[in-house]
């Protein structure tokens, strides 16, 4: 028995369809990654598998069990930590993990174990009222609270968006530590670079599946060349580098821009060239290999 | 697992900056104001006086006019046209006109005419001011008559006095009728919104999302957001009686246990509408709005401020599915005739189907899932 089977999910909300045909599944214990910009359908795929919402069309399991009949055993054994932060905002961080450790019947005490990492960072502030936290705490609490109960699967939905870069990495850093307890993690970002923390991801754009496989699988699969090129004014550079006949795609990345030619050309000297002529300098093309980026954008592009 | 949830209730509630203290104040502003404000005993009207008669009859009728101390003479005219101006230009709400040999012919035919005129803009004030006058010229000419018979001049016209004996609520005292109904007002409104609002604001912030994925029953979830208003109502309802005691001498001639057994069924009644209207609101704004309006129309159709035999069929028909209605019957029966629970049975069983029905509805169209 997969932890997730999903199958033929569909779900339109008036005229939007939010998810077009789903079809995944997800090993227990596994770290899983649903990465794919705003809008692709990421919340409306953990509303369903939460049993929140039905879907219209399809089937969705979790831990073998069907997210309409079995609804109710469902939300003994997952856990879900929402992308807005949804906590009483004035109940204090302790106040608000017994109070969900009592829904769940069971005692801060009896799972301590699992989220004694966390929550032994926020406990200093245990008094304190929720909405009073940072961001980072707020987090920490968070899943503190999605924990609690010992879930067999949890749900992830964006954790670290609006956190910042250290908080990011340590939050990261807790999920692999709950992965070794054997809980699986499914969780989503718009972040491409933490796809590359998890053991598969799935790419999702527009309420479709675009590519699942791990995240090194998924750069493997890209084939074709890739070049870095960096110049003085880079925003001319990008317009100009379009323009090139020989360009297939450009896209800024940072302080650079990765670039594919056409026709799998072995060499990048034409344009670095038609830069040179175009005022840019000595402009210097360097092969690089691709990041999970660069996939979705090639993905995107079919 | 109830107990706690209605713990973590109360703890919000009493962190609430605002709540607690307008739980307790506005009881005791409602209850010390309204009654003296909203008043229907209309005083100081002013009077315009054209006394075309000048005799000693006329002169006496309005003393005894003014010397009821409900109007002022602001005005007297030398015509009915001049005091007609007088009220057209709002310095006199009603006129009073004393035809010639007004004493004439009273003495010689045992019968005398005057003029009331009233200004019926406000169309309360101008049918009392003017009942209250005609009253009082009817006082007027008992007193006449009975004079004659002792003076033996009045040939033996028969004398028939009315005296009305006012039940239950002996000098028509408007506080003992008015602040009952107006602690119905108070839990209506403090039951009726709090919950709704609550289980709203929780959809705002999202919280209830983290509910509905936990294995809270929705039963028990409905319940733990009744219970802490029902006790909020008590609490209101025994602060109105204190005001009623101390502020108006007010002490229900029926039991207190009376009344807390209609009001913890009521409460229930009126908290259930509340949540009911919030299932189907998404933000604040709309329950708050909806709950407005249910809640106006239930009191102005209620009798608390006129009385439903007064109303037209259809709204008289309409107060048959108001739950105010029938605790506003109870206050009144309660604290003006001392009935007890035998003899408001009907009352009864009418709160009781309202707050079943509320309830089960509130607790069916709580989905935790679309």
């Amino acid at each position: 028995m997969k932890a997730i089977e999903v199958k033929g999910l569909k779900k339109k909300y008036r005229k939007t369809e939010a998810i077009k045909g789903v079809s995944f599944e997800v090993d227990k214990g596994e770290l899983f990654g649903i990465i794919g910009p705003d809008g692709a359908g990421k919340t409306t795929l953990f509303r369903i598998l939460t049993t929140l919402i039905y879907p219209d069309e399809g089937e969705a399991r979790v831990e073998g069990l069907d997210t309409i009949k079995d609804y109710k055993e469902i939300r003994h054994i997952v856990g879900y930590m929402p992308g807005r932060f949804s906590l009483y905002q004035d109940l204090s961080v302790e106040e608000n993990l017994t109070f969900f450790a009592t829904v769940f019947n069971t005692t801060i005490k009896e799972n301590y174990h699992l989220i004694e990492d966390i929550y032994k960072q926020i406990e200093p502030f245990k008094r304190r009222k929720a909405g009073k936290l940072s961001g980072g705490m707020k987090q920490k609490l968070a899943l503190s609270c999605a924990l609690i109960h010992k879930p067999k699967v949890l749900f992830l939905d964006e954790p670290t968006t609006g956190v910042d870069p250290v908080s990011r990495k340590e939050f990261w850093g807790m999920l692999k530590k709950l992965k070794k307890e054997g809980i699986t993690i499914i969780v989503s970002t718009p972040y491409m670079d933490e796809a590359m923390l998890c053991d598969r991801i799935a790419l999702i754009s527009e309420g479709e599946i675009m590519k699942i496989n791990s995240p090194e699988g998924i750069i493997d699969e890209y084939d074709s060349r890739l070049w870095k090129i960096r110049g003085e004014d880079m925003h001319r550079l990008l317009k100009d580098v379009r323009e090139y006949e020989g360009t297939e795609s450009c896209y800024a990345f940072g302080d650079s821009l990765h670039i594919t030619l056409k026709g799998g050309e072995e060499s990048i000297g034409g344009l670095e060239k038609f830069a040179e002529e175009k005022g840019h300098g000595k402009i210097r093309g360097e092969e690089i290999r691709a990041n999970i980026e660069d996939c979705f954008m090639k993905l995107m592009k079919k | 697992m109830l107990k706690y949830l209605i713990e973590k209730e109360f703890k919000q509630i009493l962190r609430n900056p605002i709540l607690p203290r307008l739980i307790l104040v506005f009881p005791l502003m409602a209850l010390l104001i309204l009654p003296l404000a909203a008043n229907y005993e209309i005083k100081n009207i002013n009077l315009c006086v054209v006394d075309n008669d000048q005799s000693p009859y006329s002169r006496k009728l309005v003393e005894k006019i003014r010397s009821s101390g409900y109007f002022v003479i602001t005005k007297t005219a030398k015509t009915y046209d001049k005091g007609l101006e007088a009220i057209e230009y709002d310095d006199a709400d009603v006129l009073i006109e004393i035809p010639k040999n007004f004493e004439k012919e009273l003495i010689r035919e045992g019968k005398g005419k005057v003029l009331i005129s009233a200004n019926a803009v406000n169309g309360m004030k101008g049918g009392l001011s003017s009942s209250y006058l005609s009253s009082i010229v009817t006082d007027f000419a008992g007193e006449v008559r009975s004079e004659w018979i002792e003076a033996g001049t009045g040939g033996g016209v028969p004398v028939i006095e009315i005296m009305p004996l006012n039940r239950f609520n002996q000098n028509l005292d408007y506080h003992s009728y008015m602040v009952p109904a107006i602690m119905v007002m108070l839990l209506t409104m403090i039951c009726g919104f709090l919950p709704a609002l609550n289980i709203v604001s929780e959809k705002e912030a999202g919280t209830i999302e983290q509910i509905n994925v936990t294995p809270i029953r929705k039963f028990t979830f409905i319940i733990s957001k009744l219970i802490p208003y029902w006790i909020i109502g008590i609490i209101v309802l025994t602060i109105g009686f204190g005001v009623a005691a101390v502020g108006y001498n007010l002490l229900p001639a029926g039991s207190f246990g009376t009344i807390y057994v209609f009001a913890a069924v009521y409460v229930l009644a009126v908290s259930g509408f509340g949540l009911l209207v919030s299932n189907y609101s998404e933000t604040l704004q709309q329950a708050l709005f909806v709950i407005f309006f249910f809640v106006i129309i239930f009191i102005l159709i209620s009798g608390l401020y006129t009385p439903i035999k007064s109303m037209p069929e259809w709204a008289q028909t309409l107060t048959v599915i108001n739950p105010l209605r029938y605790f506003i019957e109870m206050m009144r029966s309660v604290y003006l005739k001392g009935s007890g629970l035998f003899d408001l049975q009907k009352q009864m069983i009418a709160l009781l189907i309202f707050a079943g029905l509320f309830n089960v509805l509130a607790v069916v169209s709580y989905r935790k899932r679309q």
